[in-house]
């Protein structure tokens, strides 16, 4: 079974919203954030709310929970809690529902839980809030739930600090404290998105299997189509505040009738590799043995050390893209900070062009800059915010000499390259969106002509449709200059778009190498296989709206 | 071609805080002021009625009476131009410092901050500066020196400069954190580029605000030195010599004290009362760009 397809007709309505309306009464023309949508959730389904950024998801959970911003208003419909109209509630009223009918689910869980209090106190502190349970009572309801989510050693994670704990256990320390007062009505803010994919994984399971037991009602928010696949009932498209298509998961996946949606799921990428492209003997970057360890140093005795990178080796032909694999800590941005000289490796060689860098001293490497740029992932902090696009672009050309008329020229016309308008380059970073700034920082780097670029997560912080359009620049660039290009990413769906070849890392060891499409079609490791069953929606094929296996009944290997 | 854009000055934020209306009564009051202070102290020459430094012992501690509004003390000296010609020297020695200790304090915390060796060592010597209670540091560094207003001003800015440094130094620690600079590094920009063109505009913001309270403490400092009798040598008036002066005459006729003391309270609280709001226009505009 691919999908859920439970029927929930005849449970009890847990939520519904109805033709509710949310604006900005202080702006100039009052614009609406929420355009009167309905959402029904009923006992035990799971809804979920998907949209990119800015289609006003969250502003529905908090209208919800009564914590909209103090901009934010109300201005029309019913918020209706089994029947009971939350909109005229008081803030001590809200407070009493809280936690006790409707229980809320952040992505950052180290920001939502209190750094300086032991997570059982905090999990005890909502009981006492809320019921008039004794201490001793309070105790056993707070170990019984934390057994429920699957933590590991409760009573030493009971007396734990937050800090103290990996970001899955503190998940599932918020959903303990969530769901300890049994909640009508759970959501769940983007709960997974922090999170590494095999943590998602487990995250998401253990969702589903306490909305089983306690019959829960959940609206889940995300952004991820591939979590959708995994988790909802009923699925809610919004786009700029309105909702454009609701229904079961598989009929919006499979019949998707609005055009928005069938463009949002079509710019999911694939799981299925791409061709990759020819083989070229022009060998433009060569790391062999590279090795970085953080810390041993120390004055009195050698401080604990961590080997972020072991023993890293990989070569890259001219116009081919190397892709780097692995969850946080897995040692693949300092492969790439390595690489890119921003920090110096322990020991090994990185030659590009045929030179040895990995030891040059920083005017050495001067020259050879140029041929090695960057693009990181947040587009928000890349550019420098008090320089105009123009500034930021001809900063390297100046570098190396180029006149300022010709690098002017040559920014002009990458702007048209990468799709932005040419009077972009007299404006300021915060005037364009993130995947416009991703753009720009994409020209800044070509404006150097390098051989070879290095994309740390380069589109990890966009938007599905905006990150398909990034790839897309890139492999064009990548055709018409013969870039080769390091892609690191954490996201094999990139992975498998836009490498030819694929590193898997695992604590700063390479687990696997080879091209993407034996990797990912065949992986040989454990972890790499791992890291494949935990993608979410691996077995739909969301551009051809269809599963995978009928993708490849239709297309016969 | 796109016309190359003018370009956008790292005073931006101030010349627009400048410009918004948003400003309270109180920080507006400050303004007048503080500038009332300046224009008379500036053109004291002219407004002071009499030379402050001549004597007449026939007029000594009287009362405001003809010619003298505001008396005349000890020695029979104008208090009113004594207040206004010593108010000059108070304030020059206060903008002096202000400026010497931030523009110091800039080039040593931008290299603490930039340089991993140097800030060992700069870190070290600045907590050393800050363990000497700052009156006694500038007391010990005026008996060394002498008297002379360049010794002074050098005793009051010794102390203030670890302040500015621990504030630049973590303004560029956390700059330097940021992929722009590294972008910068990445294109070849030189080191002393990228703390000039990508680290400096960071820290003019906080330092304006950092610039009025030094200006503040230093006007206050330089009083109590000159109080103390480790000031600028007693011939020249300055608010501090004045009561210092005046206070053996305080039973008799305390407006020996009262009027420089008023000018000095004035003074400090009008640049302090800009400061808060320099600060508090200047803070969101940082979180904005931060986040």
């Amino acid at each position: 079974m691919l999908f859920k397809t439970r029927n929930f007709d005849a449970a009890p309505v847990a939520l519904s919203a109805e033709a509710l309306t949310v604006n900005l009464p202080d702006t100039p023309g009052v614009p609406q954030v929420l355009k009167g949508i309905d959402v029904t959730i009923r006992q035990g389904e799971t809804v979920c709310l998907v949209g990119e950024s800015g289609s006003g998801k969250s502003v529905t959970s908090l209208a919800v929970m009564g914590l909209l911003p103090e901009a934010l208003k109300v201005a029309g419909g019913k918020i209706l809690l089994q029947g009971q109209n939350l909109l005229p509630l008081s803030q001590a009223q809200m407070r009493e529902l809280r936690a006790a009918r409707v229980a809320m689910i952040f992505q950052e869980p180290m920001t939502a839980l209190n750094p300086v209090l032991r997570v059982g106190d905090q999990i005890m502190e909502v009981m006492e809030l809320h019921t008039r349970l004794s201490a001793a009572e309070r105790r056993r309801r707070a170990i019984d739930i934390m057994e429920q989510v699957h933590l590991p050693d409760v009573p030493r994670i009971f007396r734990s600090y937050p800090h103290q704990l990996s970001g899955g256990q503190r998940q599932r320390i918020m959903i303990a404290m969530a769901l300890v007062l049994e909640p009508v009505l759970l959501i769940a803010d983007e709960p997974t998105t922090a999170l590494d994919v095999t943590t998602q994984k487990q995250i998401l399971l253990l969702i589903d299997e306490l909305q089983q037991k306690h019959g829960t009602a959940v609206l889940f928010i995300t952004h991820d189509m591939g979590v959708v696949a995994e988790i909802a009932d009923t699925v809610c498209v919004m786009k700029h505040g309105e909702i454009v298509e609701h229904g079961p998961v598989e009929q919006i996946l499979r019949h998707p009738k609005a055009d928005y949606t069938r463009k949002l799921l079509a710019s999911v990428p694939s799981l299925a590799p791409r061709d990759p492209r020819a083989e070229t003997q022009d060998i433009v970057l060569r790391v062999s043995k590279l090795n970085k360890i953080y810390g041993g140093g120390g004055i009195f005795r050698k401080l604990p050390q961590a080997h972020a990178a072991k023993d890293v080796s990989f070569s890259l032909t001219r116009g081919r893209t190397l892709g780097i694999v692995g969850e946080s800590g897995s040692g693949k941005s300092t492969v790439a900070r390595c690489i890119m000289r921003l920090i110096d490796p322990t020991s090994g060689r990185i030659e590009l062009d045929g030179t040895d860098i990995a030891t040059l001293s920083r005017g050495g490497l001067k020259p050879h800059r140029k041929r090695l740029q960057v693009v990181f992932q947040d587009p928000m902090r890349s550019l420098n915010p008090r320089w105009t696009i123009a500034q930021s672009l001809i900063e390297g050309p100046l570098n190396y000499g180029t006149p300022r008329r010709e690098a002017m020229a040559e920014a002009a016309r990458l702007m048209g390259v990468v799709g932005l308008p040419e009077d972009s380059l007299r404006r300021y970073p915060h005037q364009f969106s993130g995947g416009q700034r991703q753009r720009i920082a994409i020209a800044r780097a070509v404006m150097m002509r390098p051989d070879v670029l290095v994309a740390d997560e380069a589109v990890s912080a966009l938007d599905v449709s905006v990150q398909a359009q990034v790839l897309e620049l890139l492999d064009q660039l990548q055709r018409d200059l013969g870039i080769a290009i390091v892609f690191i990413t954490h996201d094999l769906r990139v992975a498998a778009q836009i490498c030819d070849e694929v590193i898997v890392m695992q604590r700063g060891e390479v687990v696997e190498h080879g091209p993407a499409g034996e990797v990912l079609a065949h992986p040989a490791h454990p972890y790499t296989r791992a890291l494949i069953e935990a993608a979410p929606g691996r077995d739909w094929d969301f551009q051809n709206f269809r599963s995978m296996s009928e993708s490849q009944d239709a297309h016969p290997a | 071609m796109a016309q190359t854009p003018e370009p956008r000055s790292a005073m931006q934020p101030v010349l627009s805080v400048i410009r918004l209306p948003h400003f309270g009564i109180g920080p507006k009051i400050a303004a007048v002021v503080l500038l009332a202070i300046v224009i008379v102290t500036l053109l004291a020459n002219w407004l002071a009625p009499h030379d402050p430094l001549t004597m007449n012992p026939l007029m000594r501690l009287q009362g405001p009476i003809e010619g003298h509004p505001l008396g005349t003390d000890n020695y029979g000296r104008d208090i009113l131009s004594r207040v206004l010609i010593g108010g000059r020297l108070s304030l020059a020695i206060g903008i002096a410092t202000a400026i010497v200790a931030v523009a110091l304090g800039l080039v040593i915390g931008m290299v603490a901050g930039f340089f991993r060796t140097a800030d060992a060592i700069i870190m070290r010597m600045m907590d050393a500066l800050m363990a000497i209670p700052s009156i006694l540091l500038a007391i010990a560094l005026v008996a060394l020196n002498g008297p002379s207003v360049g010794s002074v001003i050098a005793a009051i800015t010794i102390p203030e400069i670890p302040r500015v440094v621990r504030l630049v130094r973590a303004v560029v620690l956390a700059a330097r954190e940021e992929p722009y600079v590294e972008a910068a590094i990445a294109l070849g920009s030189s080191m002393p580029k990228i703390l000039v063109r990508h680290l400096v505009p960071n820290t003019l913001a906080p330092l304006i605000v950092q610039g009025t309270y030094i200006l503040a403490s230093a006007i206050l400092t330089e009083a109590i030195l000159s109080f103390l009798g480790a000031g600028v040598s007693t011939e020249t008036p300055t608010w501090g010599n004045i009561m210092a002066e005046g206070r053996q005459y305080f039973r008799l006729k305390p407006e020996l004290i009262l009027w420089p003391g008023l000018m000095l309270s004035l003074c400090i609280l009008s640049i302090n009362l800009l400061g808060d709001a320099a600060r508090d226009m200047l803070d969101p505009r940082l979180k904005k760009r931060a986040g």
